[in-house]
């Protein structure tokens, strides 16, 4: 089973603390990923989003993208990440544009912040969105929480 | 018809989520957390049984926020924080989160007017969002406010 991102609520276990010089680095692009019509009526029907041809991705699909690029950071074993004991704490969303069919998207991670609060990691990331000509779609903000110590 | 003002109160949507959902959106988000789908995994973790995936239940603020707009694609700002889970029964009726919102403030832009929504998203007793948040292109005569 590949890498794990637990997206809420989820309790925690023992396990390492992540590196304090996570903070500040930058994961490169992950490979480009096509806005296709079937993927984003897929989605739409998926969150039951109203969805006709031509109409723009559900404003949530950028998650898509961000999400394969937190699986970047969280699979990179310099990180010491525990993977399925990460929480999905905070995520937020900033459009330059709607995204289109059509569109090939890159995203960019960076830690934006590490700090350790009552034996978690609270990791905040932000990861910018790219068109095909490397301008900015939007940008993602999530918070990763995770635990160090059992409860 | 009026047009958008602080505190303008928004129509409420409510929204069922079954366990069939959480599969498809777990397919179509690529987020495959077992924790979405096994009782056993959620359990094993400390869950009361399967929740939904945290960004399920932003898509669901998304679309309450759409219709507000009056169409997709006015969205320019959307987030929350995760904080308590929605748990999903494994039966037809599911769990059912209800979102509501209020206009907290309108800026005047070259685009048009720039709507800022305060929302609350809850799911049975628990508000299962923190400081659910949206900003989107209120156009002339958009969206199902009431006015």
């Amino acid at each position: 089973m590949g890498p794990l991102l637990v997206s809420s609520g989820a309790a925690s276990v023992l396990c390492m603390a992540v590196d304090a010089s996570l903070a500040g680095r930058t994961f490169p692009a992950v490979a480009p990923y096509d806005v296709t019509a079937e993927r984003v009526a897929e989605f739409a029907a998926a969150t039951g989003t109203p969805y006709a041809t031509g109409d723009p991705a559900p404003a949530t699909f950028p998650i898509v993208v961000a999400f394969a690029a937190m699986q970047q950071l969280m699979a990179d074993p310099s990180v010491g990440i525990e993977l399925h004991h990460v929480v999905h704490g905070e995520q937020r969303f900033a459009y330059e544009r709607p995204v289109r069919v059509g569109d090939r998207l890159a995203a960019e991670l960076t830690v934006d912040s590490l700090r350790q609060i009552g034996g978690a990691d609270i990791i905040a990331t932000s990861s910018a969105v790219t068109d095909a000509r490397g301008a900015l779609v939007c940008t993602t903000r999530a918070v990763l929480v995770h635990k160090a110590t059992d409860r | 018809m009026t047009g958008w003002a602080e505190g303008l109160e928004l129509p409420t949507h409510t929204y069922r989520v079954t366990r069939a959902d959480l599969v498809r959106y777990a397919g179509a988000s690529g987020d495959r957390n077992p924790i979405h789908w096994s009782d056993r995994v959620a359990t094993s973790v400390g869950l009361p049984g399967v929740i939904a995936h945290g960004m399920f239940t932003l898509a669901l603020a998304g679309r309450a926020v759409d219709s507000w707009a009056g169409a997709p694609g006015r969205v320019r700002a959307l987030g929350a924080k995760f904080t308590r889970p929605v748990v999903v029964p494994d039966d037809d009726e599911g769990a059912e989160v209800v979102v509501t919102g209020a206009v907290k403030s309108v800026e005047d832009t070259r685009e048009g007017q720039l709507v800022t929504v305060a929302m609350t998203v809850t799911s049975g007793a628990d508000k299962v969002l923190g400081m659910p948040t949206a900003t989107f292109l209120g156009g002339p005569g958009a969206g199902d406010r009431v006015g």
